[in-house]
């Protein structure tokens, strides 16, 4: 029976679950798709509520990853995973062959494809862009249209991808409202003279200190919420965007022109997860996510013995949700391997 | 022997069919509007008249659209219809030569064998004796079939056999036992007298070789005459009625009648037509793909047969219209069921006077109109003068590239025109006409028809197939209505764009609303073939599937529409096209999260072809004259 345990991705979950795993004593082999570890944490500027630079976090994973129990396999994906007697064979599409006693699948998530909502012109006008996006822009230090201006109306749309039943997501992405709050003020302390436009169902906003930063952005930086979802987005003659809304407080339809609009692209099952799950047949939900065995106790386990969970592959989670899921999934292992004699 | 008791069950069933079916008619007729009498009194003295008669005989009797769509379904159908007739025509012939009489009444024919038991021993008349058993065989491997597929529906063909109400299910039985009680009837017959064909004699010996067959024969004549008299009095009441009302349907139609959108004897002819094939259903792609299968055609007229309340059937279908096309009956599907989305509004009313015998029109107490029109919130426009109006529709905003792509095209023909809805205009209304809201709908009409009036406009452009098939059928515009795939074959036809070859291999997806909806099916075609690979898919032209998206329904979960439009775009994408084209905003929406393939929209693969090449503006101005017609 070996001892190795495999980490498939290399985010905030995978690190996390496999230097605990490392401390005890177990040989952890992580595949990551991509040249950095860190995940979606890589593109990302600020993280909320505290506006804490991402980098901070990316650089305590990196000290997990120095654990000399840790081997990480960049730029890889696995091909193939087979059982073989209690033992997983795990060939990934450099050929690495590796063997290992259980495996924790920490995917993560993909973003919502905007362009899917054609409606909101995403790919199709220059000046709508994701929060994603928005991001990269804050990371390089200008907010700039595409003709090199400074935006002086931006507008922020919630719910891209989540709580829509037309894009087969019927989920609430919980994190993107209070994506958009963050981005809302950061914008607004960027380009102080600029007006910003968050576009919400509902605000949820859940989390540790959550609505307090909500409150922030409403007094101190003016930020205008607005309920009512967005219908269509079209372009003036002078090059604006054109946004068709409905204020559903005030209960009107409403036309407004910005120079920018943020699409908060919801969170997805990821397509590497996809494959997992078909190859090694984990289930999933109706909102495509994996599915644990137990919702309350077992959010860690899968329907196959040796196979983890750990992190958003499970559900969407904020950055301490996936470091305490992905802890949990450690101790999940280690049991599983003591109980085997692993 | 001349009459026995047991003949009059069959009697008073005959007599009473032939009076209802005769009052049923003038009831029918008299219910007809001035135009329509004109045009079916026309209609009967003149070549329609052999048409109806030759229509009748392939479609009544022989059912040769069955036969060409599912050959042991049409074989059942065929059976029973064409070999029924035989059967009384030949045994008239039967019982007027051979019996001690001529002219003699029907019952004589029908129940011959009882009243000649000695005939059938000389060879001419052993011949005809052959004949007849031929023939009641040909019904009777009709009928095995139909038993069949009452408990075992693939047997036929078919994967979905209708569900029958009570008195179906009697006259069913009644039909069912109409044949095997006479074969066995005459069987005993005719092994009491050592006479009878290889059918009914070799039975008839058989039996005689140990039952007392004199006397068990007179139960069974019993049963036959029964069982037809049952039938013929139920038969008003059930989907059998079907059989005399297709002929009169078939001579309505011959004359010219329609359906149009209004309820009228000939709606009702239609709905009585219906034999419940359930061709309709299968054809459904709610039913292959949803699961849904109590809202077929087929249910729909039966609802309406009985005045059941329709709305829930009638609001849950896709208007696709490919159960129309599918109909063998040629009964106009979609037009009865718009009139029962109209329902509300409509200015009568039918009710059942006795039980399901008698329908009856009653006049409603039309609702007031609105004195106030409800959109009068919108900005009045007046529109610059162009020579081409371009009119996006709602859809179209919504998928921005395909409204961007048109004006690209309209820019490189240098036609002058105007962006109608540019900053978003009122609805078309048809949306409402689908929920059968016609007087609101007729307000956005009307608000539209004035804008486009007042622009002077000689052609109107639109993308999307709802919009163009209300602009034609519904607006009375004094300019051409095109939609954008037919203004672009005109703007390549009169080389006002020039367009480079793409490489790329594209499958066509017909909307439901331009193809079977509107006629058009080639332009597309044309244009596509003109800038690409274009593929032939297994669901061309009238048989085009429907993507799912469709306004038509006002009950489908999102969920079904996902199954449907998977399952549409999985057989559409069946050969890993490059491209899945389509001429359609709201297709296009609902095929691009159906499938991994992408999905364009005609215009936007025109406008990725488009040169930079400039071509004489004298060009695009040929294409706004109509082309050459014929006098309508």
């Amino acid at each position: 029976m070996s001892k190795n345990v495999i980490v498939i991705g290399g985010g905030a979950a995978g690190i996390e679950a496999a230097g605990q795993l490392a401390m005890a004593g177990y040989p952890v082999i992580i595949i990551e798709k991509g040249q950095e570890i860190g995940g979606h944490l890589l593109d990302w500027y600020h993280l909320f509520p505290d506006r804490r630079n991402s980098v901070e976090v990316v650089s305590y994973l990196n000290d997990i990853a120095e654990n000399r129990n840790i081997s990480i396999l960049k730029n890889r994906q696995t091909e193939k995973i087979e059982r073989n007697k209690g033992n997983f064979h795990l060939r990934t599409s450099a050929g690495d062959e590796i063997e290992a006693g259980a495996i924790v699948v920490a995917t993560g998530f993909d973003l919502f494809r905007s362009e899917k909502k054609e409606e909101y012109g995403y790919g199709i006008y220059d000046n709508v862009i994701t929060s994603a996006d928005l991001e990269k822009m804050f990371r390089a230090g200008d907010i700039l249209l595409k003709n090199g201006k400074a935006p002086s109306k931006i507008g922020l749309v919630h719910c891209v991808g989540s709580r829509d039943e037309k894009s087969g997501n019927l989920y609430c992405s919980k994190l993107c409202c209070v994506t958009a709050v963050k981005q809302a003020i950061e914008l607004r302390e960027k380009l102080p003279s600029s007006k910003v436009f968050c576009f919400y169902m509902d605000m949820r906003m859940g989390g540790a200190h959550y609505e307090e930063l909500y409150l922030e952005a409403q007094e101190k930086h003016a930020v205008s919420f607005i309920r009512g979802k967005v219908s269509e987005v079209g372009v003036a003659h002078n090059g604006s965007l054109v946004i068709k809304a409905e204020d559903t407080l005030a209960g009107r339809p409403i036309r407004i022109e910005l120079d920018m609009l943020v699409l908060m692209a919801g969170m997805e099952m990821s397509e590497g997860g996809r494959k997992i799950s078909s190859d090694l047949h984990l289930s999933t939900g109706s909102n495509r996510f994996f599915s644990s065995i137990d919702n309350h106790y077992g959010s860690n386990l899968s329907n196959e013995n040796g196979v983890f969970y750990a992190g958003t592959c499970t559900a969407p989670m904020s950055i301490p949700e996936t470091i305490s899921h992905a802890r949990a999934a450690a101790t999940e292992v280690i049991r599983y391997m003591k109980n085997t004699g692993k | 022997m001349q009459f026995d008791p047991f003949v009059i069950p069959f009697n008073i069933g005959l007599y009473f069919i032939v009076l209802y079916a005769v009052g049923r008619s003038v009831i029918w007729f008299r219910e007809l509007s001035r135009a329509d009498k004109l045009r079916l009194q026309r209609g009967f003295f003149g070549p329609a008249f052999a048409m109806s008669l030759k229509e009748i005989f392939m479609e009544s009797l022989i059912h040769r659209k069955i036969l060409k769509t599912n050959w042991r379904l049409g074989y059942m159908h065929m059976s029973l219809a064409f070999g029924w007739f035989l059967l009384i025509f030949f045994g008239t012939v039967e019982a007027d030569v051979f019996g001690t009489k001529h002219l003699n009444a029907p019952y004589k024919a029908i129940f011959f064998r009882f009243f000649n038991p000695e005939h059938g021993r000389s060879g001419f008349e052993a011949a005809y004796g052959f004949l007849m058993d031929l023939i009641l065989a040909f019904i009777l491997s009709g009928l095995l079939l139909a038993v069949l597929k009452r408990f075992w529906s693939p047997a036929v063909g078919v994967k979905k056999t209708t569900k029958l109400g009570v008195s179906d299910k009697i006259a069913l039985t009644s039909l069912w036992l109409i044949f095997p009680s006479r074969l066995i009837a005459e069987s005993f017959t005719c092994g009491a007298y050592e006479t009878g064909s290889f059918l009914t004699g070799s039975l008839g010996s058989f039996l005689a070789s140990f039952l007392p067959t004199q006397e068990m024969a007179y139960p069974f004549w019993w049963l036959y005459s029964l069982s037809l008299g049952t039938f013929f009095i139920l038969l008003p009441v059930t989907r059998y009625m079907h059989i005399p009302a297709e002929i009169f349907l078939i001579f309505m139609r011959n004359a010219g009648i329609r359906t149009g959108d209004r309820e009228s004897s000939y709606s009702e002819v239609e709905v009585h037509s219906c034999s419940s094939c359930g061709i309709c259903i299968d054809t459904c792609q709610l039913n292959y793909s949803a699961g849904i299968n109590t809202i077929q055609s087929a249910y729909l007229m039966k609802g309406i047969r009985r005045n059941e309340d329709v709305k829930d059937i009638a609001e849950n279908c896709l208007m696709c219209g490919r159960c129309d096309q599918a109909c063998p009956v040629g009964i106009e599907l979609y037009p009865i069921r718009m009139m029962e989305r109209r329902r509300k509004s409509a200015d009568h009313e039918y009710r059942n006077l006795y039980k399901g015998y008698l329908r009856s029109r009653f006049p409603l107490t039309p609702e007031k109109d609105n004195e106030t029109p409800s959109y009068s919130y919108l900005a009045e426009e007046s529109p610059e003068k162009a020579d081409v109006l371009y009119f996006a529709g709602c859809m179209t905003h919504l998928t921005p590239s395909i409204k961007n792509s048109m004006v690209e095209i309209l820019n490189a023909s240098g036609l002058d025109y105007k962006f109608i809805d540019e900053k978003g205009g009122a609805c078309c209304g048809r949306p409402l006409m689908l929920a059968g809201q016609d007087r609101e709908a007729r307000e956005l009409i009307n608000f539209n028809s004035q804008m486009i009036w007042k622009s002077g406009a000689s052609m109107l452009v639109t993308s999307c197939p709802i919009c163009y098939k209300v602009f034609r059928e519904s607006y009375h515009l004094d300019v051409e209505v095109l939609h954008h795939s037919q203004f672009i074959k005109r703007l390549i036809d009169k080389e006002a764009i020039s367009l480079k070859f793409l490489q790329k291999n594209v499958v066509y997806h017909s909307p439901c609303d331009l193809g079977r909806g509107s006629g058009v099916y080639e332009e597309p075609k044309e244009i596509l073939k003109y800038v690409s690979r274009l593929e032939k898919s297994r669901y061309e032209d009238a048989e085009s599937l429907c993507c799912g998206g469709s306004l038509g329904n006002l009950k489908l979960s999102s969920e079904q529409r996902r199954k449907i439009a998977t399952d549409a775009a999985n057989e559409l994408t069946a050969s890993c096209p490059d491209i899945l084209a389509t001429a359609c905003p709201l297709c296009k929406k609902t095929f691009s999260s159906a499938t991994s393939v992408k999905v364009s929209d005609i215009s936007e693969i025109v406008a990725e072809a488009l040169t930079k090449t400039s071509v004489p503006k004298y060009n695009a101005l040929k294409a706004l004259s109509k082309p050459e017609m014929a006098n309508v």
